[in-house]
């Protein structure tokens, strides 16, 4: 009888062992599931990367066979004649993402100067907001804005007088002639400074609000004015930040299709005057790659893409590279 | 005397140049001033013209008819079932994958050199150019399968969908104190489910802000769908046919000869914008609800 308990009780007890070497069994391989699971989703984000290059590489293939380094260096557009140089866009490009940097950059500076040093506390967490807000408006509203209400206004005030006042000096007079169209080169560079300001001035307040305190307090101590804090101590000590989030910005800015689409006014041509139309890489496609009726054509569009995306990975490496490095000595 | 008259000397120029140090001191804080009024200038501008735009043709027959023909009246009703479409199936396919990589990259690769690759990858595809994005799905999903389509659109914002939550997810979790993940252990839970069932409701208001803020960015996203998804005048919910999205009907309306279009086209401007900075205004309070906790 008790004989009989025992044994049911072993028996029971390796049945539980069982069980329990199942149920770790299963956990163990769930685990190890899971663990695989992420790490071949981590691989695929490298893979993605490397997938965007290589299609684009083999699109562009038969226009990089058909002109080879040519198409860097030639002006020619010609749907016609299948003749296609992607200079006009990339001039187009540099010129509008540089002219908003030149605005964005000083402007975007002076905002991150102001929320860190000036801005009395209460309102500090509003203009972050409301800054933040305009870096989350949509491009394309930018574009419909730029097109209908800010060119009209650009055409009948602000570039008439540079015509008239910059437009006759030696040797930047170039840059400012020609009719007031209302769209082209300046008013893209205008909206898409607009649209950048919010990243430089966000990137701008954070890093100088990571500078030590004790640093702007010595200042202040000897009798620095706010000025000459911001421009000896902060500046210096937030440069290599400073210049990430410039760069950031200008990958953005190298890149927005639909702000610039609307008002470039899409003319493959490179003219020394920015208010002529003109064109860039992210606005050509935009426009004619549904049009575009010939492979050499399309395959032109992409090879344009492709130098776009090169562009922009360079710059946008080297912001990342400046901005890992502040993180690391913020620690 | 003259020491008198030299130490009176050298104090006026010591005030003179504190009161030029002073001047430009004063100088530039009323530039930093003009500036945030400046940058802040725009947003009132374009948030203004928006309304005074596009207010006027918000009416319900905007969310109950189809795209019209030119020189007639009609709606919204396709582009923006066409967006909401394409919206979920790029959150349903980005975030997972974004959820697992980001969480590969804070629990079991934290160290690795992987992790370092993967994250500088990431942040390039954050703000790599969209319309390159848009070139890469064309070469992959619609020249091969021969035409547009809502599923190509949406696999090319789902593209624009991982690095945001990739990013979001491994923040929110190395924010994760790790005294949860020891407290697990000791109990013998294995790593996945610490993972899952401890860190993940640890971090869930912060991965779901980046979820947010990711249908806020792609849901005003043109460049990629211009030549993935194209664009349809007729009501479609059709994952294999071409699809209409509010961003590329404002595009073509707007760039249209046509007074109802361009119309149609601020009214549509104006229900896309309000849709985004709700979104990032209710990103923002979760994310400040889950730092008060």
């Amino acid at each position: 009888m008790v004989d009989i308990a025992l044994q049911d009780r072993r028996f029971m007890m390796a049945a539980k062992a069982a069980t329990r070497a199942r149920a770790l069994d299963r956990l163990r391989l769930g685990d190890l599931l899971f663990r695989y699971l992420t790490r071949a989703a981590a691989i695929a984000v490298l893979a993605l990367l490397g997938g965007v290059l290589i299609s684009l590489l083999i699109g562009a293939l038969p226009a990089l066979r058909q002109f080879g380094f040519g198409f860097l260096v030639s002006e020619e557009w010609n749907p016609v004649t299948d003749r296609f140089g992607g200079l006009a866009a990339i001039y187009g490009t540099l010129v509008t993402s540089f002219t908003a940097m030149l605005i964005a950059v000083p402007v975007g500076l002076l905002i991150g100067f102001f929320l860190t040093e000036l801005c009395p506390r209460w309102l500090q967490r509003p203009i972050g907001i409301a800054i933040e807000l305009l870096a989350g408006i949509p491009s394309i509203i930018y574009g419909i804005w730029g097109l209908f209400v800010f060119a009209p206004v650009l055409q009948h005030t602000l570039q008439p007088f540079l015509i008239n006042t910059l437009g006759n000096v030696p040797a930047i007079g170039a840059l400012f002639a020609g009719p007031p169209f209302g769209i082209g080169m300046l008013t893209a560079g205008l909206i898409l400074a607009i649209m950048v300001l919010p990243f430089v001035s966000s990137i701008s307040r954070d890093v100088f609000a990571a500078v030590p305190v004790v640093l702007k307090e010595a200042a202040y101590g000897i009798g620095c004015t706010t000025c000459e804090v911001m421009r000896h101590v902060v500046l210096p000590y937030a440069r290599s930040g400073v210049i990430g989030g410039v760069m950031l910005a200008l990958g953005r800015a190298l890149g927005e299709t639909m702000a610039v689409t609307f008002v470039i006014g899409n003319a493959h041509a490179v003219s020394a005057s920015l208010l002529a139309p003109g064109t860039t890489i992210s606005a050509a496609i935009a426009n004619e790659f549904t049009e575009a009726v010939s492979a050499l054509y399309t395959s032109a569009l992409i090879e344009l893409g492709l130098v776009l995306f090169v562009i922009s990975f360079i710059v946008l490496a080297a912001a990342r590279y400046l901005l890992a490095r502040v993180a690391r000595r913020i620690g | 005397m003259a020491d008198a008259a030299l130490s009176r000397r050298a104090a006026l120029s010591a005030t003179g140049r504190h009161a030029a140090r002073r001047r430009r001191n004063a100088a530039a804080t009323a530039l930093a001033y003009a500036a945030t009024v400046f940058g802040l200038g725009w947003l009132v501008l374009i948030l203004g013209a928006l309304i005074w735009n596009g207010i006027s043709g918000l009416s319900p027959s905007v969310f109950t008819e189809m795209t019209p023909p030119p020189g007639t009246a009609g709606g919204l009703l396709n582009p923006i079932v066409g967006s909401l479409i394409m919206t979920a199936l790029a959150i349903a396919i980005g975030t997972p994958l974004g959820m697992l990589a980001g969480t590969y990259m804070a629990e079991y690769g934290r160290h690795e050199r992987l992790t370092g690759t993967v994250r500088f990858i990431n942040d390039i595809l954050l703000s790599a150019p969209s319309i390159v994005i848009g070139l890469f799905i064309y070469q992959v999903l619609v020249a091969p399968l021969g035409h547009f389509s809502a599923l190509a659109g949406g696999v090319a914002l789902a593209v624009l969908v991982i690095p945001v939550v990739v990013r979001t997810t491994e923040d929110m979790l190395m924010l994760v104190p790790n005294s949860l993940r020891e407290a697990a252990a000791a109990i013998g839970l294995p790593r996945s489910l610490t993972i899952t069932r401890i860190c993940y409701r640890a971090a869930r208001a912060g991965m779901m802000t980046g979820v947010l803020l990711a249908i806020a960015r792609i849901s005003g996203e043109t460049a990629p769908l211009l030549f993935t998804s194209l664009n349809n005048q007729f009501w479609n919910v059709s994952l294999n046919a071409p699809t209409a999205s509010l961003p590329v009907v404002i595009f073509l309306f707007a760039l249209s000869p046509y007074k109802e279009w361009q119309s149609l086209a601020w009214t549509g401007a104006l229900i896309l914008t309000m849709a985004v900075l709700a979104l990032s205004i209710a990103a923002r309070a979760l994310l400040a609800s889950r730092k008060d906790a």
